[in-house]
């Protein structure tokens, strides 16, 4: 075990900063998950949902989560809108 | 029940919930305070121990190993419904892949041209992050759904045909397979050379975070890199297939 490896970060961010970043972003997530759930057009909800996908990613990396922020980039804001979306479409082509 | 008792009731009730819940948050610890000495030790010994520098990869591949198997199988029990639920049933007839094409609306040139563009870039990232676990932020999950999405760009870009042509379904399946077994097999491996199952047993190489360092941490991570690619491929082709192929009525 090397203990000079152990935890060392090379750049520091002022304090205030980092608590403003990351009490806006939980601000915009509130909003955000509220806007997902007053859209009722699947479509737009849809849409909003892929949206509120990114703002979850910038919410992952504010709190330090970069591994995080990709899987919800790719899951939450692409395929999941995408298998919902393909969901509509064939349920709209039943409906016909 | 009258509905004013009930509405007491209800109030009582509610109340009551409120009260549990102030109480429950007055006694939570403050924002990002962490009291359990775990985390603590993982971070100082993590990287000197695996010698990988992305030590969420280390926990997730390493020190908590066998429960990432367990997900592992999650995923790909999931995937594998999928395919059960949306299999090709008798009374449906599947038109040919070419018809729909050729009745599809033209994708938008901005679409396609993003899609070509991002395509490469994607395969190459999403590659990276699954076969270097060893550095952080990477790791076979992230890396697996990040090549997922270079598959659905195809498909946005309006070549259903070349999605279907460079995802079958058989190999999309063999590939899922070959992940998950591979995964399993490195611990098992570790088991056939006398130690505990998933003990890392490779060469941890020499300096922390390099292409050939931490051991059975970048190996496993390519293994869940695939499966995961693979079965984000499965099931979203599966519901392509399900929207524009599948119709309703006999042959």
């Amino acid at each position: 075990m090397n203990p000079a490896l152990a935890v060392v970060t090379p750049y520091t961010v002022p304090a205030g900063l980092m608590d403003a970043l990351q009490v806006t972003v939980l601000v915009l997530i509130a909003a955000g998950a509220t806007a997902v759930v007053v859209i009722r057009e699947p479509v737009r909800q849809v849409i909003a949902l892929s949206a509120y996908g990114v703002l979850l990613a910038v919410l992952f990396l504010a709190f330090q989560a970069p591994d995080v922020t990709l899987s919800e980039l790719t899951v939450g804001s692409v395929v999941l809108p995408m298998l919902l979306l393909l969901t509509l479409a064939k349920v709209r082509r039943r409906e016909k | 029940m009258t509905p004013a008792l009930r509405r007491w009731i209800f109030l009582a009730g509610a109340a009551g919930l409120v009260a549990f819940y102030l109480w429950g948050l007055v006694g939570l610890p403050g924002f990002g305070d962490y009291p359990g000495p775990y985390g603590d030790i993982i971070n100082r010994i993590a990287v000197g121990q695996t010698n990988a520098t992305g030590v969420v990869s280390a926990v997730n591949f390493e020190y908590r190993g066998i429960d990432t198997v367990g997900e592992e199988f999650i995923l790909f029990v999931a995937a594998a419904g999928v395919s059960v639920v949306l299999r090709h049933l008798r009374s449906e007839r599947e038109r040919e892949a070419l018809d729909e094409a050729r009745e599809a609306p033209p994708t938008s040139d901005a679409v396609r041209y993003v899609a070509l563009i991002l395509t490469g870039p994607i395969v190459v990232f999403g590659w990276w992050l699954a076969s270097h676990a060893q550095t952080s932020p990477s790791g076979g999950f992230q890396g697996g759904v990040v090549l997922t999405t270079a598959f659905v760009l195809i498909y946005l870009a309006g070549q259903f045909l070349a999605f279907q042509r460079i995802s079958p379904t058989d190999l999309t399946e063999a590939v899922e397979a070959v992940g998950a077994g591979g995964f399993a097999a490195v611990g098992v491996g570790a088991v056939a050379l006398g130690l505990a199952y998933l003990t890392n047993f490779l060469p941890l190489g020499s300096t922390p975070g390099g292409v050939f360092s931490s051991g059975t941490i970048a190996l496993i991570s390519f293994f869940v890199g695939i499966e995961v690619a693979a079965a984000f491929v499965l099931i979203v082709g599966e519901l392509v297939e399900q929207t524009l192929l599948v119709r309703e009525g006999t042959k």
